[in-house]
């Protein structure tokens, strides 16, 4: 069936594309972009000129926790939340139970992703088999499986020679290397940022220099082999410095930032509510130095993609003594809020550089399908209403886990609709999208 | 509730009652509140130097002492003041091994709950679990040193025993001297005595200065002499023998040549001066011998004055816990 989407502002930064155009969507594929197209035998839908329709968004850096943690998230919760937050797409960390080291987990998430049949998944496999630190995973396996890239994500890839070795290797089939960028000795059992607040609050503090190590690491040696190397999770001030040195320097090195780490500081852990275990993440909620760093970069092109760290965790994993709940939050159904409101509202970036962000840059460096809508491109769609108040409902979120900080946040812009492969998965019932969508 | 005890401060105390249900650190209270505890502590003072050392303040009202780590003299003391105001006690002592394998915080503290007692005074490693506790109790939830973060009443006694040799605390010269980072003690100290008008120096290795310590209205220096030179009080803290593991500092010989409290160091001090220290010390490391024992140590008051501190502090939060119509 064809379906022509007319009257909405069209966003497609990699086909030039902002303004009023018309979408004809051809079964699972975008037919054509254009304007005023002729009807033909399509399906005529009519878009409020409020929504904005741009490439489905794709977030680089989600944990779906399954295999083996199933109480915190699974691959068809997660993709559920997936679609309720703009996402098209996810590209899921092998952290789960066992790793993603080998083709069998990542057939198994795949098969599990195609039963859900919601948001893609692209698996990203381990460097390392278990992500122990000690032997090369078998990467060609893993391409050949399905994954992405390579991360021992959760930690830091265990030594600079093994983090050689996975660039070289993987760089023969094309794949970036993701890396947790942390020096381990330098956080310790650190559970909060290092500065005032966490002196404050008698919490074990890491410096920003713990990330940048890492990052300054990742660059020499991407330098050294030639190969993609990706910062995921960017939050401190020093290692922007180095991502930006090193693209100066004409090393192909990419990173993300969180929306956590572009909204909060370490401020919030004593405020409002103190040792809230929801404001503790690693990287940690850095000081407001950082923060506004981030936010620079993102401005200044130097940041390449936003990804939430969606990282799930059940309840009672969180409702415990703060030094001993987990790191990290749920980010996929609060990411495109946080941005619009944060980003675009706050009049840091206009809305193609957000599409970018959100969409564009993170198909180009996993180099998947998706990031436009150029003919013959999968319909991957994501609807903005970028006006829309929205509140954040934590006990509403579609994901299993709700630990969020954001709870009872009220912001300006929202998901209207997700399309993925031509089939409409989320509508906001708070937008005004044509029933027909 | 009748007062069981009299006042005998020149100046009525602005406040009568705390304006919170829970003690969860000073960093919440404002002077006005802490001057109140301190005042409300020599009366409570005055009932341990009488033959029957027994009022009937908490008379019915059930405290439970929940200790997740080891503490003799801090536990001991809360005991004896929970005694004295004639509360029923009961010490719970959770070995940390149990609790690896055992419930939640959070789970004891409910449990503990059903049986309604009325205060819990607690002790944890991890910083933070008062407050966890004070968000899912309906009990007054005292903190009695919770990990890195605070440790209230042991800076109240401070001051008590301070104001009770100085006669203020305004304007005092107070040096701290020892492990920065990691002592509750500190970071309790620190908020009482600047929101008292105290000029306070904290001293010890860079390695074991907290982050961004001049925000907490303290002058740091790592020099020992410029901290000691005129202080009116010294107190210091205790060096735990692990921390050579974690590379603080390269030996317990070192520190002591750098940092320790001799007399020698003392006599750049006022003449005056008065020498502190929570316990339990590391004789030789942090203080020597001789100081410790001098004519200018007070140790041995702050614990006495810990059992009418936290005889104050339990006596104003269970009037202030807003229970009375329940009974």
């Amino acid at each position: 069936m064809r379906r022509l989407l007319k009257g909405a502002r069209v966003i497609d930064p990699v086909n030039g594309i902002d303004g009023p155009h018309d979408v004809l969507i051809d079964g699972e594929r975008i037919a054509r972009v254009g304007r005023d197209l002729p009807v033909d035998d399509a399906f005529v839908v009519e878009v409020p000129a409020d929504l904005v329709i741009c490439p489905g968004f794709i977030d680089m850096h989600v944990h779906l926790r399954e295999p083996g943690q199933e109480h915190k998230e699974t691959v068809a919760t997660g993709t559920a939340a997936a679609v309720a937050g703009g996402f098209t797409a996810v590209a899921c960390m092998p952290n789960t139970s066992p790793v993603n080291d080998n083709a069998n987990v990542t057939g198994y998430i795949l098969a599990k992703a195609a039963e859900a049949n919601l948001a893609r998944v692209f698996p990203i496999g381990a460097v390392s088999r278990g992500s122990k630190g000690e032997l090369l995973a078998d990467i060609a396996e893993l391409k050949h499986a399905g994954c992405v890239a390579i991360t021992d994500d959760g930690r830091p890839v265990a030594t600079a020679l093994l983090m050689r070795r996975a660039m070289e290797y993987a760089g023969m089939f094309g794949m970036p290397v993701i890396e947790h960028c942390e020096d381990p000795s330098l956080k310790g059992d650190a559970v909060a940022h290092e500065g005032y607040h966490a002196a404050a609050l008698g919490l074990r503090g890491m410096p920003g220099a713990c990330e940048a190590l890492g990052v300054e690491r990742g660059i020499l040696l991407s330098e050294l082999t030639g190969s993609a190397f990706h910062v995921a999770h960017m939050s401190a001030r020093a290692s922007l410095r180095a991502v930006r040195t090193g693209k100066e320097s004409g090393v192909r090195v990419t990173c993300e930032v969180a929306p956590h780490h572009f909204t909060l500081t370490d401020e919030s852990l004593g405020s409002p509510i103190p040792y809230d275990t929801n404001t503790k993440m690693n990287p940690p909620l850095r000081e407001a130095a950082d923060r506004d760093a981030m936010l620079s970069g993102i401005a200044d092109g130097s940041v390449d993609a936003i990804a939430t760290d969606h990282a799930p965790h059940h309840y009672d994993e969180k409702h415990v003594e703060f030094d001993r709940a987990p790191f990290g939050i749920v980010g996929l159904e609060t990411a495109v809020p946080l941005s619009l409101d944060r980003l675009v509202h706050a009049g840091l970036i206009r809305l193609p550089r957000l599409v970018e962000l959100l969409s564009v840059s993170p198909a180009r460096i996993l180099r998947v399908a998706g990031g436009s809508l150029s003919p013959g491109a999968p319909a991957d769609i994501t609807i903005l209403a970028p006006d829309l108040k929205v509140r954040i409902d934590a006990a509403g979120l579609r994901s299993r886990s709700k630990n969020t900080p954001f709870d009872g946040w009220e912001l300006r812009g929202g998901v209207a609709a997700t399309i993925v492969g031509g089939r409409t998965l989320y509508v906001n019932p708070a937008a005004h999208v044509p029933d027909a969508l | 509730m009748s007062a069981p005890v009299t006042t005998h401060v020149e100046e009525a105390p602005a406040l009568t009652a705390l304006r919170r249900k829970h003690l969860l650190g000073i960093a919440d209270l404002t002077p006005e509140e802490i001057s109140l505890i301190l005042d409300t502590a020599d009366a409570m003072k005055e009932v341990g130097e009488r033959p029957i050392k027994k009022v009937p303040a908490l008379r019915g009202k059930t405290v439970i002492n929940l200790f997740f780590e080891p503490s003799t003299r801090t536990r001991t003391s809360f005991e004896i003041a929970e005694k004295r105001l004639s509360a029923d006690t009961l010490n719970i002592a959770v070995a940390s091994s149990s609790v690896v394998k055992g419930e939640t915080l959070a789970d004891t503290a409910l449990n503990l709950e059903a049986m309604r007692p009325d205060m819990i005074v607690l002790r944890h490693s991890s910083s933070g679990a008062c407050h966890l506790l004070s968000r899912i109790c309906r009990s007054v939830i005292i903190n009695a040193g919770d990990g890195m973060h605070e440790h209230p009443t042991q800076a109240l006694l401070d001051a008590y025993t301070i104001r009770e040799r100085k006669k203020r605390l305004a304007g005092l010269k107070v040096a701290i001297v020892g492990d920065l980072l990691h002592s509750r003690v500190l970071r309790s100290n620190i908020h009482l005595l600047t929101k008292m008008g105290s000029d306070v120096w904290v001293c010890g290795p860079p390695t074991l200065i907290p982050a961004d310590v001049a925000r907490f209205g303290v002058r740091a220096t790592s020099a020992i002499d410029e901290a000691v030179a005129g202080a009116d009080v010294i107190m210091l803290l205790r060096i735990q023998l692990e921390r050579m593991e974690g590379a603080f500092f390269p030996s317990l010989r070192e520190y002591f040549n750098v940092f320790g409290m001799t007399e020698a160091r003392l006599r750049r001090a006022a003449a005056d001066v008065i020498i502190m220290h929570p316990g339990p010390m590391n004789r030789g490391v942090e203080i020597a011998s001789e100081v410790a024992d001098g004519p200018y140590s007070v140790i041995l008051d702050q614990v006495a004055n810990g059992v009418a501190v936290r005889m104050a502090v339990l006596y104003l939060l269970s009037g202030g816990a807003g229970d009375e119509a329940a009974a």
